[in-house]
């Protein structure tokens, strides 16, 4: 693995925040959101904000900018310092002269960034006229050739393009564009590569490396993710509760961690390589999948149009106590498949069998009994949970359908809370009063508590911090070894696949392309896009949890 | 977090006991002076038997016409009868077909619209159905109802129903269709729930809310359809106060007695108003995002 080893002593320094403290509006009595935050960034250096949701980097960014939300949260104390200039004493006229032109942002979702009803490169544009006396042919071409330097085919169809026209990578080039065009002297990048699929992501990062040393930026870069981290990062910036607890020169920092807080994070960061081969307990398959096929669309009395296949002849089989993965990037059917499996949609063809039985045909009511062998836990735990029931309700909801008496129901529900590490008395609590970790847990007690053969777990654990993710592996890991429940693991990541997965499906647009064992298939891949896929995971040859390079461990 | 259970339903956050000066800081003093005056009219216009000084419906013609001041406090209108206790009991038919017309359009609205919404193959034929319904106009529907089976109260009431259901039915059913994707719901088809008790538990509760908003403003505007038909001649019987039946009679002479339209549009423009800004509070206070913000 090649860090960035680059010093910036001779650099001047773009970015500067002393002692930051930022409060909640109006509430000096309560904790602060930033507590003290000290750091600078020099020209042409990657500074990496690192941090678990709630740890403050966000909030971070936006104080500098000058857009917390007002009324919410409030500057208290401390000093930002952009050059020479005083961020804190400037007025907000001034300081909107100074957002885009000297230093700008890009956000997360790109979607949401643009405006879907203006083209890209009028909103490009619009920066220009804003902030310069340029004439509109100036603009046009200074435009034109932003667009070219983030590397955009067909410019001039891109420059007319609305963003809903652009792929999710697309779009982040061009908020990158509009970010750059005035060369600010920082660029704040707020998780700019999260909701991208991992080969677009290396791209992405690629390309503001390219153009921050083309124009000698400073780039404040926020991620929760350590593998970016080890890519791009010159120097890491820790955060929890609102403090910075340490601050290094990357390579310092991923081998030789100071504080506890460091060292639990890079712990928790699953490796690439896979657990070691368990020995398979049953033979039987409970799940078994022949040849399905899911096409959206298509149909039509008059003209017969073709449909998306969105699952094209997908056979897989999972037997008892043995976990399954379906990897690949977004649009790649691995969802389709999960949610034909479980009969939320219905397979257009093939076998889809159930401890022995085709579900795949049986009508909703037929259906129903077998309901219970297969269960599902969602990604996003916020919303899989009815917040107007209590999580007792929710519990014994499957058993209640299946005739179990209720006074059973809820002692049952009350041990599968023990099991997933929540106490008894939170039963009659509801969801808002749990975090996301938590949430997830009682999702899959949910699920557990129907006693099923097949768990589908889809993404169960991408929308959660990386320590709350360990744990809810461990304790997926955990009930199947207690339960000997089948496991079907649907998940963009890599790393977790490595980590939880017997064996490995990898689809490309609908299709499995590669299906084998996980240390066959990860650490052998035979199909270009395995490779492909496996090549672009960031940080890849970086073990983190061992605080060293990979092959050593090997 | 605190260990209270969390208000479960908008029936219970609507519920949830406020007292005055409580809800005056947090909302404004507009809701708490329209329910005051509401309570006000509500037990004016019930108790009204109890206390009118004359028999609404006696008429006396050598009264006919006077100013207000002695024996009767605001005149009489043209057959002698007491204004006064007119406009208080006319009122109470008022509230009757507005509070009828928004329970059963709200009530059939939320059975068709979450049918409508959860199954697919309903939807298409529910909805053109609805569609069709709300070309209907309220007034000529009504004028149609009450030529056909004679004025009444029910008559009125069914007239005023049959156009609001399609607006309850489409927002129920847009509530439906956005709850229906969220994985709740699929965990619960997951976990075995049949239909009706999916639709019934996980789903209407969601819709509570949205109603009890869209329920106040049927409900004004029920009561100001009820006062258009009697002020038209096609609500229910003339000699029965309402107050469109008052105002109609009173067009002839209202030179005469100004009083005739105007204590009865008083009362009807001070009910309505104060309905309104309830309803407005209400959406106010049961808006989900509000709710996130403040949480």
């Amino acid at each position: 693995m090649k860090f960035k080893s680059r010093t910036f002593d001779q650099a001047h320094t773009v970015l500067a925040l002393r002692e930051l403290s930022v409060n909640l509006a109006g509430r000096p009595d309560i904790a602060p959101i930033l507590d003290r935050i000290s750091l600078d960034i020099r020209a042409g250096e990657t500074a990496c904000l690192v941090g678990e949701s709630g740890s403050g980097k966000s909030v971070t960014s936006l104080a500098v900018m000058g857009l917390l939300p007002p009324d919410a949260l409030e500057v208290t104390g401390g000093g930002i310092k952009l050059g020479e200039r005083d961020l804190r004493a400037m007025s907000s006229p001034d300081l909107r002269r100074l957002r885009g032109r000297r230093m700008a942002m890009i956000f997360q979702e790109p979607m949401t960034a643009l405006n879907p009803v203006m083209r890209v490169g009028d909103q490009i544009d619009e920066v220009l006229r804003v902030h310069t006396d340029l004439s509109p042919r100036d603009r046009e071409a200074k435009v034109l050739d932003m667009l070219e330097q983030v590397q955009l085919p067909d410019i001039k169809r891109m420059f007319r393009s609305y963003p809903h026209q652009l792929s999710g990578g697309q779009r982040q080039r061009i908020m990158i564009a509009m970010a750059l065009v005035l060369e600010p002297e920082l660029l704040i990048a707020d998780e700019p590569t999260t909701a991208l699929d991992v080969t677009t992501q290396g791209q992405i990062l690629k390309l503001i490396a390219d153009l921050q040393e083309r124009h000698g930026t400073a780039v404040l870069f926020i991620t929760h993710d350590m593998g970016v981290v080890a890519e791009i990062a010159d120097t890491v910036h820790v955060m929890q509760h609102g403090r910075i607890v340490e601050s290094a020169p990357v390579e310092q920092l991923l081998r030789a961690p100071k504080e506890a807080y460091t060292t639990q994070l890079l712990k928790s960061v699953p490796s690439l390589v896979p657990r070691r081969v368990r020995e398979a307990t049953h033979t039987e398959n409970v799940l078994d999948v022949r040849a399905m096929t899911k096409v959206y669309g298509g149909g039509g009395l008059i003209f017969r149009s073709e449909g998306t296949r969105a699952a094209n002849e997908v056979s897989l089989s999972v037997a008892r106590g043995r976990t399954l993965g379906i990897v690949g990037e977004s649009g790649s059917g691995k969802s389709t498949v999960a949610r034909c499996i479980m009969r939320l949609v219905d397979p257009t063809d093939g076998e889809i069998r159930v401890v022995g039985t085709d579900i795949a045909r049986l009508s909703r009511g037929k259906l129903r009994p077998h309901r219970r062998h297969i269960q599902i836990v969602f990604q996003d735990p916020f919303r899989s949970l009815n917040p107007r029931w209590t999580v007792g309700r929710s519990l014994v909801e499957g058993p209640l359908n299946f005739g179990t008496d209720r006074s059973e129901a809820m002692k049952h529900a009350g041990d599968l809370m023990e099991l997933v590490g929540l106490p008894r008395d939170a039963l009659d609590r509801y969801p808002h009063q749990f975090s996301g970790g938590q949430r997830q847990r009682i999702a899959i007690a949910r699920a557990v508590a129907m006693q099923p053969d097949v768990l589908v777990a889809d993404e169960a654990v991408s929308a959660l911090d990386v320590s709350i993710q360990a744990q809810v592996l461990e304790l997926l890991a955990d009930i199947q070894e207690k339960l000997g429940v089948a496991i079907l693991f649907i998940t963009h990541d890599l790393r977790v696949a490595a980590q939880i997965c017997d064996d490995v499906v990898v689809m490309q647009h609908g299709n499995v392309v590669e299906y084998g064992s996980a240390p066959e298939v990860l650490a052998d891949p035979k199909h270009d896009y395995t490779r492909a896929l496996i090549a672009a995971a960031p940080g890849r040859e970086w073990d983190f949890a061992n605080f060293r390079p990979l092959e050593q461990s090997a | 977090m605190a260990n209270v259970p969390q208000p479960t339903s908008a029936f219970q956050v609507a519920l949830h006991a406020m007292s005055l000066p409580q809800a005056w800081r947090k909302l404004g003093p507009a809701p708490v002076v329209a329910a005051i005056m509401l309570i006000l009219i509500v037990l004016a216009v019930i108790l009204a038997p109890l206390y009118v000084p004359h028999n609404p419906m006696s008429m006396d013609s050598a009264n006919r016409l006077q100013p207000s001041g002695g024996d009767f406090w605001i005149g009489t209108d043209a057959y002698g009868r007491d204004l006064f206790s007119r406009v208080v009991t006319g009122g109470q038919v008022s509230l009757l077909i507005g509070i009828g017309a928004a329970v059963t359009s709200v009530i059939l609205g939320l059975l068709i619209g979450l049918v409508a919404g959860f199954f697919r193959w309903a939807d298409g034929i529910i909805m053109r159905i609805m569609d069709s319904l709300m070309a209907i106009p309220a007034i000529l529907l009504a004028i149609a109802l009450v030529s056909l089976v004679g004025p009444s109260v029910m008559s009125v009431i069914v007239a005023i129903t049959i156009p609001e259901v399609p607006r309850v039915v489409r927002l129920v059913r847009s509530v439906v269709l956005s709850a229906r994707e969220e994985p709740y719901i699929e965990a619960a088809l997951a976990l075995g729930s049949s239909m009706p008790k999916i639709l019934w538990q996980h789903l209407m509760p969601n819709t509570i809310a949205p109603l009890i908003v869209q329920g106040t403003y049927i409900c004004a505007s029920a009561i100001l359809i009820e006062a258009i038909l009697s002020f038209l001649g096609a609500g229910v019987s003339t000699e029965i106060p309402t107050w469109g039946n008052i105002m109609a009679e009173g067009r002839d002479y209202f030179r005469v007695n100004p009083g005739l339209i105007f204590w009865p549009g008083l009362m009807l423009s001070l009910c309505i108003l104060s309905i309104n800004l309830l309803g407005d509070t209400a959406r106010d206070v049961l808006d989900p995002r509000l709710k996130k913000r403040e949480s």
